[in-house]
C-alpha cells in the first residue's frame, strides 16, 4: 500500500483542502518548494474526488469550509483511506471541533494562521508515523 | 441606586396597591366586629333597660303596698280602739293616755297623739305632748271630710301646732250624735318608709296628694306640676295596682326614669325618679369599656393591617424591581452574546486574509533565497521588510485570538492554568481602557506561583471583572491598579488594589449582594460582584475585600491549589 503512495520517488502525497483559493494556492506553492506533491482541492466535495482518482500519504483539511462541515469530510475520508493522516486547520476558539476530529482518526490538528515550519513538521511526523506504524 | 427602593415611576401604582390592601384588610376584619359589638350591644342595652325598669317598678309597687299597709294598719288601730271602748270611756282622759301609751308601746312613737272630737269640731278629750284639750277643729278641711266616712287619712298639713303631721280617724255615733276619734301620725316615721327608697345617687321617692302639694320631703328639689304624673293626680285613669314607668327628658334636656304608682285609694302619688345616667351607669360604664376595646382593637388592626400590606407591597416591589433587573440582564446578555458573536465572526473572516497575508510574504522570502535578488542592494530592506509583514501577521492573530478567547461563551471545563498567564492575558486586554482612563496598570507576580484547577473562562471573567471595576472607581485624575499574585497557604491569591474612592462602610456589606450597585442606573447590573463571588465560592475559594474610603479598595481572590497532586502527577492528569 505504502508503495502506491511513495511512487513519487520518496515525496509526499499531500491533499490540501480548504475553501478559502488565495491561501490553498499560495501554500501549496510554498510545499511544493518543500519537496511535497501537492493536489489541492476548494470544497470538501473536492476533497472526496480527488481522494477517489489518487491516494495519499496525508491530507489538510481547513474544518470550516461552506459546502461540508470538515469532521463531516474526515469521516469520508478516514472511511475511504484509513491509512492517509489527517492533519487538521481550525479558527481559534473551536479547538473543541479538532480534539472531536481526533476522536475520529485524525493525527492533529493547528490553529490558522500557522507557521509553514510547524505545518511541514507535523506532515512529517504524521507520515512517518503511519509509514512506521504499517 | 438600583436594588434599593421602589422604582419612583411607579411609586403611585404601589401607594394605591397598599391602600387598596389596607382598605381589604380592614373591611374584611372590622365589618364582622361591628356586626358582632353592635348586635350584641343593642339587644344587651336593650335587656339591660328592662330590666333596671322591671327592677324599679317591682321596688314601687312593694313600697306603694308597704305604705298602704301602714296607712290601713294605723286606720284599722284607731277604729279597733273607737269600737272597743265606750264615748264615755275614751273622753275620760287619763283612759285615754293610757290607750295612747299602750299604742306607742305597741308601735313605736309612731302615734303622737289621741283625741276625741265632738259634732262641732270641739276636741273634748286629748292625751299628748301638746295642749289641744277644746281645740276647735270645726274650720278644718280633715274634720270635715272624717265627719263624712268612716275611716280617713288626711293629708299632710301643719295645722295649729305648726310641724308637718297628719291625722288618721274614726267616726262613731253616740247616741244619735257623731263623734271621732283622732290620732296624729308622726310625719318622721312615715316619711322614712318613703325616704328609705334610695337607688344609686339621684333615685329618690316621695308622696304627693292630689293638689301636688308634698307628704314626704323629697331628697332633690321637684316641680311637680312639671312632672309627667301630674295629669294621674287629676283624674283617675289608672287602676289602682298598675304601677307606670316612662323614661322622659326635661326641661334641661336630661334624660329622667319615673315610677309612679297610687296610694290611698288613689288620693296619694308615689312617685319614684331617678336619673336615667345614673341607673343606667353599669351599662355605661360597660359601654364605654367595650369601646374603649373595640377602639384598641381597631388601632391594632389598623396598624397591623398597615404594617401587612407595606410589607407585602414592598416584597412585590423587590420581587418587581427583580424581574425588571432580571430583565434587562437578559437583553444585556442577550446583546453581549451577539457582540460576541459578531467579533468572533469577523476575527474568523480576518484570520484568513491574514493567513493568505503572512504565507505570500513567506513565499516571497522563499523566492529570495534562489532568484538573483539576491544579489541586489536592497536584499536586507526586503527580508526586514518580509520580517515585519510576518511580526505584524502574527500580532494580527494574537489579537485576533484573544479576542475569540473571551467572545466566545464561558466554557466551565476545569483544567490546570498558570493564573500569571490568566492575569497577563486580562491585563492585556484592558490596557487600553487603562490608558485613556490615565490608570497604570502594575504587576507584581509571583514566578513561583503553583498551577491551579479552574476554568480558565471564569478565572478570566473575575479578574476582567475586578480591574474593570478598578478602572471604574478611580476619577478623571487616574491612579495606580496594583495586580499581585501570592501564595499563602493552600491558596493562590490574586490581589487587586485600586488607588480610587474606596467603599463607604456602609456598602462594603452588601457589594456581593445581586443587584446592589451604585452606578447610574442603565451603567451597571449589580450582577458583576455577585457573579464573581458565586464563581470563587463555587471552586473553593473565596473574594474578600478591604477598603478604605478615600485610599482605595483592595480585592482578594483565593484559588485553592489541589493540593494533594505534585506538578509531575497534575501533568499526567492533563493529558
Amino acid at each position: 500500500m505504502s508503495g502506491n503512495k511513495s511512487e513519487t520517488g520518496g515525496r509526499v502525497k499531500l491533499l490540501l483542502v480548504d475553501d478559502e483559493e488565495a491561501y490553498v494556492s499560495i501554500l501549496s506553492k510554498r510545499l511544493a518548494k518543500r519537496n511535497f506533491d501537492v493536489t489541492t482541492a476548494l470544497s470538501g466535495t473536492q476533497g472526496i474526488q480527488a481522494l477517489r482518482k489518487d491516494e495519499f500519504d496525508a491530507a489538510v483539511l481547513d474544518l470550516k469550509m461552506q459546502d461540508m462541515d470538515g469532521i463531516e469530510v474526515l469521516k469520508i475520508f478516514k472511511k475511504m483511506d484509513p491509512q492517509m493522516a489527517v492533519i487538521m486547520l481550525t479558527g481559534h476558539g473551536s479547538e473543541q471541533a479538532a480534539r472531536e476530529g481526533i476522536q475520529f482518526g485524525a493525527f492533529d490538528y493547528l490553529t490558522k494562521p500557522c507557521e509553514l515550519e510547524d505545518l511541514v513538521e507535523k506532515i512529517l511526523q504524521a507520515t512517518h508515523a503511519t509509514r512506521t506504524a504499517i | 441606586m438600583a436594588g434599593s427602593g421602589l422604582p419612583s415611576t411607579s411609586n403611585g401604582y404601589y401607594r394605591s396597591l397598599t391602600r387598596n390592601m389596607v382598605l381589604i384588610i380592614l373591611v374584611v376584619s372590622v365589618t364582622p366586629l361591628i356586626l358582632i359589638s353592635g348586635t350584641i350591644g343593642y339587644y344587651f342595652d336593650v335587656s339591660y333597660h328592662a330590666k333596671v325598669l322591671e327592677h324599679l317598678q317591682v321596688l314601687i309597687k312593694k313600697h306603694k303596698q308597704n305604705i298602704d299597709n301602714f296607712l290601713n294598719e294605723k286606720l284599722a288601730d284607731i277604729g279597733l280602739l273607737a269600737k272597743s271602748y265606750t264615748f264615755d270611756q275614751l273622753t275620760d282622759e287619763a283612759f285615754l293616755k293610757d290607750r295612747l301609751t299602750l299604742l306607742q308601746e305597741q308601735y313605736g312613737r309612731s302615734f303622737v297623739d289621741l283625741g276625741v272630737v265632738n259634732d262641732q269640731g270641739i276636741q273634748i278629750a286629748y292625751a299628748g305632748p301638746f295642749r289641744l284639750k277644746n281645740a276647735d277643729y270645726s274650720k278644718a278641711e280633715w274634720f270635715t271630710k272624717a265627719m263624712h266616712t268612716e275611716a280617713y287619712v288626711s293629708d299632710v298639713f301643719h295645722g295649729l301646732r305648726g310641724l308637718p303631721h297628719f291625722i288618721v280617724s274614726s267616726r262613731q255615733d253616740y247616741r244619735g250624735k257623731k263623734w271621732i276619734l283622732r290620732a296624729t301620725v308622726d310625719f318622721e316615721a312615715f316619711n322614712s318608709l318613703v325616704e328609705n327608697i334610695r337607688i344609686g345617687s339621684t333615685g329618690f321617692a316621695f308622696i304627693l296628694n292630689k293638689k301636688g302639694e308634698f307628704q314626704t320631703k323629697p331628697r332633690f328639689e321637684v316641680e311637680a306640676a312639671k312632672e309627667p304624673y301630674v295629669d294621674f293626680l287629676k283624674y283617675d285613669s289608672t287602676p289602682l295596682d298598675d304601677v307606670v314607668v316612662l323614661e322622659k327628658a326635661d326641661d334641661a334636656g336630661v334624660e329622667k326614669i319615673h315610677v309612679w304608682s297610687r296610694l290611698k285609694n288613689a288620693d296619694w302619688l308615689l312617685a319614684y325618679q331617678q336619673k336615667a345616667s345614673d341607673a343606667y351607669a353599669v351599662l355605661t360604664q360597660a359601654q364605654k369599656l367595650t369601646i374603649v376595646i373595640f377602639l384598641i382593637g381597631m388601632g391594632v388592626i389598623i396598624i397591623a393591617a398597615i404594617l401587612l400590606a407595606k410589607r407585602l407591597v414592598r416584597h412585590i416591589a423587590k420581587m418587581e424591581t427583580e424581574k425588571e433587573m432580571m430583565n434587562e440582564q437578559v437583553i444585556e446578555a442577550g446583546k453581549l452574546a451577539s457582540i460576541g458573536e459578531l467579533a468572533a465572526g469577523i476575527a474568523h473572516e480576518i484570520n484568513n486574509p491574514v493567513a493568505v497575508m503572512v504565507e505570500e510574504a513567506g513565499w516571497i522570502r522563499d523566492l529570495l533565497d534562489e532568484e538573483d535578488l539576491k544579489e541586489t542592494a536592497n536584499l536586507e530592506e526586503f527580508k526586514r521588510s518580509l520580517n515585519q509583514i510576518q511580526t505584524q501577521g502574527h500580532r494580527c492573530k494574537q489579537i485576533t485570538h484573544k479576542l475569540l478567547s473571551f467572545a466566545r461563551k464561558t466554557d466551565p471545563t476545569i483544567k490546570l492554568v498558570q493564573v500569571n498567564e490568566v492575569i497577563e492575558d486580562v491585563i492585556s486586554l484592558s490596557q487600553q481602557r487603562a490608558m485613556y482612563a490615565s490608570v497604570k496598570i502594575e504587576t507584581n507576580l509571583d514566578p513561583d506561583l503553583p498551577k491551579v484547577e479552574a476554568s480558565p473562562s471564569e478565572l478570566q471573567q473575575v479578574f476582567l471583572n475586578m480591574i474593570n471595576n478598578s478602572l471604574d472607581a478611580m476619577d478623571s485624575k487616574g491612579g495606580t491598579i496594583e495586580v499581585i499574585s501570592r501564595v499563602s497557604g493552600r491558596f493562590v491569591v490574586v490581589d487587586v488594589a485600586d488607588t480610587g474612592a474606596g467603599i463607604p462602610k456602609s456598602n462594603l456589606q452588601r457589594i456581593f449582594d445581586p443587584f446592589f450597585t451604585t452606578k447610574p442606573v442603565g451603567k451597571g447590573t449589580g450582577l458583576g460582584l455577585s457573579i464573581c463571588y458565586g464563581i470563587m465560592t463555587k471552586m473553593g475559594g473565596d473574594l474578600t475585600v478591604n477598603s478604605a474610603v478615600g485610599l482605595g479598595t483592595t480585592f482578594h481572590i483565593h484559588i485553592p491549589v489541589p493540593a494533594l497532586l505534585n506538578d509531575g502527577e497534575i501533568l499526567s492528569k492533563r493529558v
